[in-house]
């Protein structure tokens, strides 16, 4: 076990470097001169080539992006130009109140329970009625709930509950963690409600593949009664694809939601990076991009993991 | 691949898989009523091009703004003025554009490599998978955002945009698909028969693939309709001015306060149903290109 973590860190770094690399050519080399940019409009060509010097962007590029690999072997990641913070100082916050990882977390940690618990509860069901009229008509309003935009859920249920009913707050934000709630019930109910189609589909499909298996007749014909066997049989079997897809999408928990955090006013690292991209912050950009990438990776390796404590037939080698 | 079926067609039509498809297609009552709203959607997306219907699409009119739907303006008019039912069906060739080249930029890579990668292996395969390893694990929302940040908005980034951040699934889809064909029988008769790598490569497996390619192309071109909305919030969409479902949405959110909801309503309906039609087309497509269901 410890052996193969080992190998499959440092099979991490072929693609670390990659990262770096892509994110290097993206900002760096097609992005262009910020210079001119960050110095504002009325800007001398010295103020300008000043701006080069402090950035470095006066020196060759081979140079630049050692740099930059530098930078980040160290973690520093420099300053956001909006605000002059360290953007390590801007990720984790001043204090624990103040984080936005855990405002981000604060969001989508409930969403993410409920999410689950719903959905494989009602594809449970699902396959229970398969075939019947309650089957359909859910899968088609799961369908019909997936091909509306995200974007048009937020506004019109920001606007319907909490302005036309006034039921929840439209937005804001109190950093204790237990004043948060009051402002996050509606924007988790949003979530929950935006992402919840797809997620009972996706379940319904897994259940109705292991449901056709062998072993399932097999407890059944030794008299097990339904709650077992789905429980006990199939819940069990279909661990390894529900690991694989929620494992994978736990780094966006970190991350938080672009959408739904700017609309709520959420401090995560969603709305972190809405902002970046509203203020031209290159920097910024460049390393949640980069942290992004790394945490994917870290989940990849856990959902790995994972695989050999659920399923006994999976061997690392 | 291909077994010679008794009941059905000549068993040595080279596109007894396609033609098999395409009957049990025509079958699928909601797959055909999905085809068939795409094939209208296309239509508007093309006379909108061509500027031949709702030509007033841009002419604005200040005395005109915010219109609730009436008589003349069915849908109402936006800030400008202009006619909402109008923007909302050009927005159609913006999507239709944009969900058509993206899509299609990011197949040709997605194949190219991932039919390279995967039939010569070695020292090919190892850097091709580098390098969609690399891509796949930077996070698809931040990576286009990335992308759209860096190019700067506008239809032609949108489309290199998705072009060129969503060929990795494809490409593993393809590599795996290759490993397996280039062992079979019928390669290695090809070359036997004097058939070069390109030759084999494209004109005996790639067919062989293609139902995979199809049914992702249309995965994609949902994926990519959607997330036009949210790079269009981000101000990564298209130029000012031009009509797209994804800053009609998006602009809602100062409208819907002063109680204007028609914009909002319609460009969703306009996405809606493109959309559902697009999630219901690809699995009556699955199902009949399933080559477990052959012959039934």
């Amino acid at each position: 076990m410890l052996g193969y973590i080992l190998r499959r860190l440092i099979y991490m770094i072929p693609t670390l470097f990659g990262i770096t690399l892509l994110t290097f050519l993206l900002f760096n080399v097609a992005g262009g001169d910020p210079a001119a940019q960050l110095a504002g409009l009325h800007a001398t060509p010295q103020q300008i080539e000043d701006i080069r010097v402090e950035l470095g962007l006066n020196q060759p590029l081979y140079k630049q992006y050692f740099d930059y690999v530098g930078q980040i072997v160290r973690f520093d990641f420099g300053r956001s130009w909006a605000t002059k913070q360290t953007i390590g100082q801007m990720i984790l916050g001043r204090s624990l109140e103040d984080s936005p990882i855990l405002a981000s977390l604060s969001l989508t940690l409930p969403v993410f329970l409920l999410n689950i618990l719903l959905s494989i509860i009602i594809a449970l069901v699902l396959t229970q009625v398969r075939g019947s009229f309650l089957d359909q008509s859910t899968m088609v309003s799961c369908l019909a709930a997936m091909s509306i935009s995200s974007l048009a859920y937020i506004l019109f249920l920001q606007y319907y509950l909490g302005y036309k009913l006034a039921l929840f707050p439209i937005s804001g934000w109190d950093p204790s963690f237990f004043g948060r709630w009051e402002y996050l019930i509606l924007p988790i109910l949003i979530f929950v409600i935006l992402s919840l189609g797809g997620k009972i589909l996706f379940y319904r499909t897994i259940f109705l593949d292991e449901i056709y298996q062998d072993y399932v007749r097999t407890a059944r014909s030794k008299g097990l009664g339904t709650k077992s066997v789905l429980f006990k049989h199939i819940l069990r079997n279909a661990l390894i694809p529900i690991i694989t897809l929620e494992v994978l999408s736990m780094p966006f928990l970190i991350l938080g939601s672009i959408l739904v955090e700017s609309f709520f006013a959420v401090p995560g690292l969603g709305g972190l990076l809405v902002l970046a991209i509203n203020n031209a912050d290159f920097p910024v950009i460049k390393a949640m991009t980069f942290i992004g990438a790394v945490l994917y990776m870290i989940f990849q390796l856990i959902s790995d993991l994972l695989y050999v404590v659920v399923d006994p037939k999976v061997r690392l080698y | 691949m291909i077994e010679p079926n008794s009941d059905a067609l000549p068993a040595a039509s080279p596109n007894s898989l396609w033609t098999d498809a395409f009957r049990r297609l025509k079958k699928d009552k909601v797959g055909m009523i999905s085809l068939i709203v795409i094939v209208i959607y296309v239509l508007v997306a093309i006379l909108c091009g061509l500027d031949l219907i709702f030509q007033n699409y841009s002419v604005a009119d200040d005395a005109r703004s915010y219109l609730a739907p009436n008589a003349i303006n069915w849908f109402g008019t936006d800030f400008l003025g202009r006619d909402v039912l109008a923007r909302a069906a050009h927005g159609t060739y913006t999507s239709m554009l944009v969900g058509l080249l993206g899509p299609g930029l990011s197949v040709i890579i997605g194949v190219v490599l991932g039919a390279l990668a995967g039939y010569f292996g070695g020292r090919t395969d190892a850097l091709v998978v580098w390098f969609y390893t690399t891509v796949d694990t930077i996070p698809y929302i931040l990576l286009i955002s990335a992308f759209a940040f860096v190019l700067g908005p506008g239809l032609q980034t949108l489309c290199i945009v998705f072009g060129l951040t969503g060929w990795v699934g494809l490409c593993r889809l393809v590599r795996a698909e290759f490993l397996k064909h280039k062992e079979k029988e019928y390669v290695q008769s090809a070359r036997a028969l004097g058939a070069g790598h390109m030759r084999r490569i494209f004109r005996h497996i790639l067919p062989n693939v293609l139902h995979i390619v199809l049914i992702q192309f249309s995965l994609a071109f949902v994926s990519v309709i959607k997330a036009e909305v949210i790079l269009s919030y981000l101000g990564l969409g298209v130029e000012a001015g031009t009509p797209s479902w994804g800053v009609m949405i998006s602009d809602a959110k100062l409208e819907l306060s002063r109680g204007v909801w028609w914009g909002l309503l319609t460009a969703t309906l306009f996405m809606f149903f493109l959309v559902l039609a697009l999630n219901l087309f690809t699995s009556a497509l699955r199902d009949a290109l399933d080559p477990k269901l052959k012959g039934k």
